[in-house]
């Protein structure tokens, strides 16, 4: 962080503390290291997901910070049951954020409709029928490790995307 | 205030509205929770009647709950749809209010015409049970001052717990079968 910032400082150059880098790693860079989430929770899940969020698991050491509108979000985490009523809801949500956007399914609900697979004829079987998923994590819910180890795959995937490739 | 039993309701009760009451019955026979069958037309009068009674005075709806009897065999009310009331008088006792005494109503309705009177200008608990009803089971609450869905998307189709539904292959574009 120090010798990036001092890219723009040209006196920085002549004092031999500079760093060579590509745009791409950059940028790739300084997003993984602030993906804000949206503060938005819909079922049980949504409690791991505020436990993850609260001092013992503390998300906030990578950068995670909710944020109260889809429009300074970068990653939505889908938290809890989609029912279809919320489904509308959610598809407008993740069309409102600003590119590049993210998404983290949390739990079986979301990933696959869950214990409502078969008789919940309101529940959406899988938020991956509306907006596309970055990181599954499964369980029911996952403790907050697991959404941790989610958020870290999601890392990861920032960290080697390309900006000539979509 | 007393307590009063079931029995002694159902017994002025049917002298008050004579054959508009039926009997009083429990399920199963020995062990279950007694309740009284009214004649659908007759619920708001009966049930306003057991609140303004002073010697009832039943002030609180516990629950207001539907059910889809047509599976049952062998029963009077097969093949219709029943209103459940569960309603007490909760009246203070001492420092603390205590359940003085409950009643369980039961209404029936035919499945081609569901049609019973609304009780949610008797207690206004009953405002949202009633839309819930209808939302769940399709019966019109006559009377109610706002019968529309309370849980699902105002634009869904059918009721979703009578038994001969149907899940919907699409909702709005999205497919809703796993």
């Amino acid at each position: 962080m120090g010798l990036l910032n001092k890219l723009d400082n040209i006196e920085s150059f002549e004092t031999g503390n500079f760093v060579f880098s590509t745009v791409e790693s950059l940028l790739n860079w300084g997003r993984l290291s602030s993906i804000w989430q949206m503060g938005f929770g819909l079922a049980c899940c949504a409690i791991e997901f505020m436990a993850a969020n609260a001092s013992n698991f503390d998300m906030m050491r990578f950068g995670v910070i909710p944020r109260p509108s889809p429009r300074h979000s970068d990653v939505i985490i889908i938290s809890g049951t989609v029912t279809l009523k919320m489904a509308t809801r959610v598809k407008r949500l993740y069309e409102q954020m600003p590119d590049p956007k993210y998404v983290i399914s949390m739990g079986s609900c979301s990933n696959c409709g869950g214990p409502y697979w078969e008789h919940g004829y309101h529940v959406l079987k899988g938020v991956d029928r509306v907006i596309p998923v970055d990181v599954y994590v499964p369980g029911c819910p996952p403790r907050p490790e697991a959404l941790l180890e989610g958020l870290i795959r999601l890392r990861d995937k920032v960290r080697h995307q390309s900006l000539s490739k979509a | 205030m007393n307590a009063v039993p079931i029995e002694a309701i159902h017994a002025d009760l049917l002298s008050k509205f004579s054959d508009m009451i039926g009997d009083l019955r429990r399920e199963p026979a020995e062990t279950g929770t007694a309740y009284i069958v009214v004649k659908a037309e007759w619920i708001r009068d009966v049930c306003l009647y057991l609140r303004d009674d002073p010697h009832y005075l039943m002030n609180n709806l516990n629950l207001l709950s539907c059910v889809d009897f047509r599976e049952i065999k062998g029963q009077e009310y097969q093949g219709q749809l029943g209103v459940v009331y569960h309603m007490s008088s909760l009246q203070p006792v001492g420092d603390e209010w205590k359940t003085i005494h409950s009643v369980a109503i039961r209404s029936y309705v035919p499945l081609s015409d569901p049609h019973i009177p609304s009780v949610a200008r008797v207690w206004r608990t009953a405002d949202w049970h009633e839309r819930e009803g209808y939302d769940m089971f399709g019966i019109i609450f006559d009377g109610h001052p706002d019968l529309r869905r309370i849980l699902l998307p105002s634009d869904w189709e059918g009721y979703p717990l009578r038994k001969d539904y149907k899940t919907p292959d699409y909702y709005n574009g999205m497919k809703v079968p796993y």
